[in-house]
């Protein structure tokens, strides 16, 4: 018997992977540079 | 010119306007390209309405290829020249280039269910990215440990260049081996694909190229703002002694 398989669910699936993951990757990349950024200055200071 | 970059001052001062440049084009042209692919191209003929997921999976899968190439172009620069901004280069390329080849695998294989009727196989196309998933975790753990034990950034330059081999393996793989991936769909100057997919999927390889660039621009202005703090709070402590 053949699955009734709705394709549009697979296609948000992968549209949600695709779009959280290069966003948490973007995210993280920025927070984790002002960060490192804010140390230097910090280190400069002391 | 590339001698002129390597100066950590002037790297700054370009990475400072370059990095929020590039990935807010980059997530215009991206954002643009997902939306056009999901809301204005018709259905494909064998595939259906999953064809959509072309235009996430291809930039995906280029930029897995791409961030590795640029590891192996970075360490072959560093163990040239000594440049150590080309060592940053290739840490920063490594964990975008993972989280890359891992939406590569995740998005190929929600394809593959409706399409193929199984979420995996163990075909060389297939198989190869895995490999490469692998590859990026063992770089990005030796670079860390490099890194942390204060030893030469030549042997993750090393590591660098011998897993360069799996890139073209990966490019040929469809070709050598039988597989239920479809053969190459763009080549040198030629493509098998529609025009009205072909125009939304260059634009969205565009975009995500440019996010790609400005993470990892990010990511050396991290890593050098951090070797630069550390390395002034020791001077400081051996002063105080």
């Amino acid at each position: 018997m053949r699955e009734a398989l709705d394709q549009w669910d697979f296609v948000l699936a992968a549209y949600a992977v695709g779009v959280v993951g290069t966003l948490a990757i973007i995210a993280w990349a920025w927070v984790d540079m002002k960060r490192a950024e804010r140390r230097r200055a910090e280190s400069r200071r002391k | 010119m590339m001698h002129g970059f390597a100066n950590p001052k002037r790297f700054l001062t370009l990475a400072s306007w370059l990095t929020p440049l590039l990935l807010a084009a980059g997530l215009v042209l991206s954002g643009g390209a997902l939306w056009w692919g999901l809301t204005q191209v018709s259905p494909d003929r064998l595939m259906g309405e999953t064809v959509r997921i072309l235009f996430l999976h291809v930039p995906a899968a280029w930029l897995g290829m791409g961030g590795w190439t640029a590891i192996a172009i970075s360490s072959l620069v560093y163990l040239v020249w000594r440049h150590p901004l080309a060592a940053l280069a290739a840490r920063a390329a490594a964990v975008p280039g993972l989280v890359f080849t891992l939406i590569c695998l995740v998005t190929g294989s929600i394809w593959g269910r409706p399409t193929w009727g199984t979420w995996w196989v163990w075909d060389g196309r297939l198989t190869s990215m895995l490999v490469l998933a692998f590859l990026y975790a063992a770089y990005i753990a030796l670079a860390q440990a490099a890194a942390r034990e204060g030893v030469s950034a030549r042997i993750p330059a090393i590591f660098g260049l011998v897993g360069a081999i799996n890139i073209p393996i990966i490019n040929r793989s469809v070709v050598w081996w039988n597989s239920l991936h479809q053969p190459p769909s763009i080549t040198m100057g030629n493509s098998a694909i529609d025009g009205e997919y072909l125009a939304p999927l260059l634009v969205a390889v565009v975009g995500f190229s440019l996010i790609f660039g400005g993470i990892v621009l990010a990511r050396m202005r991290a890593l050098l703002a951090d070797i630069q703090a550390e390395a002034r709070l020791r001077r400081r402590a051996s002063e105080a002694v």
